[in-house]
């Protein structure tokens, strides 16, 4: 029997506000709060809303036989606590049912898997502990950022415990293998790969409501006849697109949201079930295991990393990061902290892609800047100002190693301290007692004088 | 394909940006095997290279017929013109110009340059085109820029070949609105009378459609181009102080190239950084204007006024700069970024410059944003990854904007012309 299984992704980053050089070390507020704001609220009202109703009527509908999987980034739950609660609260009702799970990834949807391991683990354990406080649970199966996977990020995946991974379902790495069928990872085959179905999910995502596209327009018999005429052994077909892909990328008047309650109908009829990516790397075999030795990702016809880390300035920025990271780790306050988070977000390199698209320009749609070089100048600006910071906290004359030491030094005192005055406290007590007792029993004490 | 073109400078006696586009056109289009171009210029000096076309000055061109022999004639203008074609235009000569002063020869003088006669010096190019027209043998007629349209049109009235023009620049550029309207006059003329019209940038394609009310389909955008660098331009070594920075500005300081904005946004910069140097290379009339200013905004010291510089020098300088800005307000085209990023400098230029419309490797700002100019420059200076960056694209993308292809497009508009 066949199964279909459906993630949708959240993430909308913090953008940057116009921040010139002059304000480095005047200004530490980055946030262009009107833009994102605005953003935020449009795709809510138009996508997510709707969608989080039509996902619940979906399982209501079919009694819980309709389930999918959803992967939202820290940061984007962050701009929603704060822009559109209401949008968190209809997630907690479709955990409530049960039927959906939440993957596992970055916290601050980072490139941090390609450049910084120990923070990548970081962010991966807060993200974890931001799902389980906001809907009560533990997510098993792991989603990176873009989908970037390579054999070295499935080792550290999996050295976390995940039992799943998503990654895209790239031609150069399978070749004349099908995606739909459950894979392992080299390096750790007890890492299940589910490979995204490109055709079929670009097919709803992307295609949907294209006049162009000779299969226009497409309908839910249509689209469920394709799967089930895939051969017989194919076992899974993974849908995985941005949640926006309702509402947002195809407009409500495309008929999307139509085309998504009909399909568990058909499902049905051609006895195709829905599962969760869990359930499917719980009930499925691996059929080969996937070497992959440099990263993929989901973007472009090269499914690489070049649209983040591609160019010069892309890595320039990328680099002076995280050469700071080791200190941002050794620093409590919370502001930095959370800018630390913010500042990693992929689209900020995103945003310095100089890969020319199909019409010549530079300019790509989802940047909010004129032109990469702008993005560029802007971020290293913020940047700038946010070293500042960090320095002014520990100076950059000190080592690293130096100021570890010195700092685990302070803390060691100051846990000496304050078992130290535990003692105190105990002997004051003692004393007191000691005190009260004799004043208790001075007959005693003074024949014992 | 036989084109006759009226053009008003040729190198090396150069004034502006006219002369090199005229130059690396025409050299461009002689790359087609079966081009042959004729090229009329007021006043040649006879150093042209004319290895690829062939110069008539207007100067020697007789207008009055005058009885002279051969050696006279040779002794006279042998070194810009061959003595038979002198016969040869004398026997065209077509209607009795003797109020006009003329020399021994029965030609009109010309400065060929922009003297302040220049609708007299207009009137008399054209008075020349038409004995050219009617001598010379052509299929095709390109006037170069509103001071060669009259003779243009002269051209062709005399015989009824297909007029083209290349705008190279319009009035409203030149005056920020506020047009002479003798010159508007003859621009609009020429647009009238043109079978096409040939603009430098879809900017000064625009001007020409909303402002001279010209039909859409009769103008056509053909961008302009750079000559590769010369040899010796490329061994020229740079003087650069390891430890400052450069910031250039380079061309006539006039209210089109916006140099106040280049002032204020050193003003900016210089509030934060100290290891940069502004330099503004080039004369015009806002020059002491902008001395002031710069003495006002307490940066006198870090900013530098070079006069107008020629030839090499102009290289020199660019070569030693970290950073090319070109703030102008209104630019229909604008070669010098070309330039400077042919000498790998990163370069910022203004939106409303034509050149903005093909170059991507470059920083691309509003003329009046300068908080935004400031910050770019701040930025190349500062983070060498993007310096590098823009040098190294900058580079590779100006290599391929070569002349050819710009001549090829002409081709084609005029294989167009003859068809209609």
């Amino acid at each position: 029997m066949k199964t279909i299984c459906f993630y949708f992704q959240i993430h909308q980053p913090f953008r940057l506000k116009r921040y010139r050089f002059f304000d480095i070390g005047k200004d530490h507020y980055y946030y262009d709060d009107f833009n994102n704001e605005n953003i935020i609220r449009r795709i809510a009202d138009r996508s997510f809303v709707p969608a989080n109703q039509l996902m619940l009527d979906m399982i209501q509908a079919s009694e819980g036989k309709f389930r999918f999987a959803l992967s939202i980034s820290g940061i984007a739950l962050e701009q929603l606590q704060v822009y559109a609660p209401e949008v968190i609260d209809g997630f907690k009702e479709l955990a409530k049912t049960g039927c959906v799970e939440f993957l596992a990834e970055t916290y601050a949807h980072s490139l941090a898997s390609l450049k910084d391991t120990e923070e990548f683990v970081e962010q991966v354990k807060q993200h974890t502990e931001t799902i389980k406080e906001l809907f009560g649970q533990t997510p098993t199966v792991f989603r990176n950022t873009e989908l970037f996977y390579s054999d070295e990020i499935g080792s550290v995946v999996s050295s976390l415990g995940y039992k799943g991974m998503i990654t895209e379902g790239a031609k150069h790495l399978l070749g004349w293998k099908s995606p739909n069928y459950l894979y392992a990872s080299s390096s750790n085959p007890e890492l299940k790969l589910l490979l995204r179905n490109y055709k079929l999910s670009d097919d709803i995502a992307f295609r949907f409501s294209n006049t162009h596209w000779n299969e226009f327009p497409l309908t839910a018999d249509k689209f469920v006849r394709w799967i089930s005429t895939t051969p017989e052994s194919e076992q899974v077909v993974n849908l995985f697109m941005n949640y926006e892909t309702f509402g947002e990328l195809q407009s409500k008047e495309s008929g999307i949201f139509e085309f998504m309650k009909a399909l568990p109908r058909f499902a049905e009829e051609s006895k195709i079930s829905f599962s969760t990516p869990s359930e499917v790397v719980g009930k499925l075999k691996s059929v080969a295991d996937i070497p992959v030795p440099y990263p993929v990702s989901w973007a472009d016809e090269e499914r690489d990393t070049t649209n983040w880390l591609g160019n010069q300035l892309q890595n320039a920025a990328c680099s002076k990061l995280y050469s700071i990271s080791e200190r941002v780790r050794l620093i409590e306050d919370l502001r930095i902290k959370q800018d630390w988070m913010y500042l990693q977000c992929s689209d900020h390199f995103y945003y310095m892609s100089t890969k020319h698209s199909s019409d010549g320009s530079m300019r790509n749609v989802f940047s909010p800047y004129d032109s990469p070089y702008d993005a560029f100048t802007n971020y290293m600006n913020v940047l700038g100002d946010f070293i500042t910071r960090v320095e002014a906290q520990y100076p950059s004359s000190i080592e690293n190693d130096e100021l570890n030491s010195l700092l685990s030094t302070i803390k060691n005192q100051g846990e000496e301290i304050v078992s130290l005055e535990k003692e105190i406290k105990k002997m004051k007590a003692l004393k007191n007692k000691k005190a009260i007792s004799s004043e208790a029993n001075p007959k005693k004490t003074a024949t014992k004088k | 394909m036989k084109a006759l073109m009226f053009g008003w400078e040729f190198p090396p006696h150069i004034l502006g940006g006219l002369g090199t586009a005229s130059f690396g056109l025409t050299r461009g289009m002689a790359m087609q095997s079966d081009m042959d171009i004729t090229f009329v210029i007021p006043k040649p000096y006879g150093d042209e290279d004319q290895s690829f076309l062939k110069i008539i000055g207007a100067c020697n061109v007789p207008v009055n017929w005058r009885d002279v022999n051969y050696d006279q004639v040779k002794r006279k203008i042998g070194n810009t013109m061959a003595p038979e074609l002198y016969y040869k235009l004398r026997d065209h000569i077509y209607a009795d110009f003797s109020s006009i002063y003329t020399n021994e020869l029965g030609c009109i003088g010309f400065s060929g340059r922009y003297p302040d006669n220049l609708l007299e010096e207009i009137n008399n190019y054209s008075i020349c085109a038409g004995v050219i027209a009617r001598a010379a043998d052509f299929d095709v007629i390109h006037s170069h820029d509103w001071l060669t349209y009259p003779a243009g049109i002269h051209a062709k009235m005399v015989t009824g070949k297909p007029l083209v023009i290349h705008v190279h620049a319009t009035d409203f550029d030149r005056s920020r609105g506020n047009v002479n309207p003798q010159v508007f006059a003859i621009e609009k003329n020429g647009m009238d009378y043109a079978d096409h019209i040939i603009t430098v940038s879809n900017l000064t394609r625009d001007i020409v459609i909303n402002k001279y009310h010209v039909d859409p389909r009769k103008v056509t955008t053909v961008h302009n181009a750079v000559e590769p660098v010369s040899k010796e331009i490329q061994n020229i070594i740079p003087n650069k102080n390891p430890k400052e920075k450069v910031v250039t500005f380079l061309g006539r300081i006039t209210m089109q190239k916006g140099p106040e904005y280049f002032v204020e946004a050193a003003a900016r910069v210089l509030e934060r950084s100290k290891n940069i140097r502004f330099v503004m290379a080039g004369s015009g009339d806002k020059m002491v204007e902008m001395i002031d200013l710069a003495a006002r905004r307490k940066i006198s010291d870090r900013f530098h006024f070079t006069g107008f510089l020629k030839g090499k020098q102009v290289y020199e300088m660019l070569k030693s700069s970290d950073v090319y800005v070109m703030p102008s307000v209104s630019e229909p085209f604008g070669i010098s970024p070309l330039e400077a990023m042919q000498v790998s400098v990163p370069t910022i230029i203004s939106k409303q410059s034509g050149c903005a419309e093909i170059l991507m490797n470059a920083i691309k700002l509003d003329y009046w944003d300068i908080d935004g100019m400031a910050d770019a420059i701040y930025s190349i200076c500062t983070y060498p990854d993007m310096a590098e960056f823009l040098q190294k694209e900058g580079k590779n993308e100006v290599d391929n904007i070569k002349w050819e292809y710009a001549g090829n497009r002409v081709r084609a508009i005029y294989e167009k012309v003859l068809r209609s």
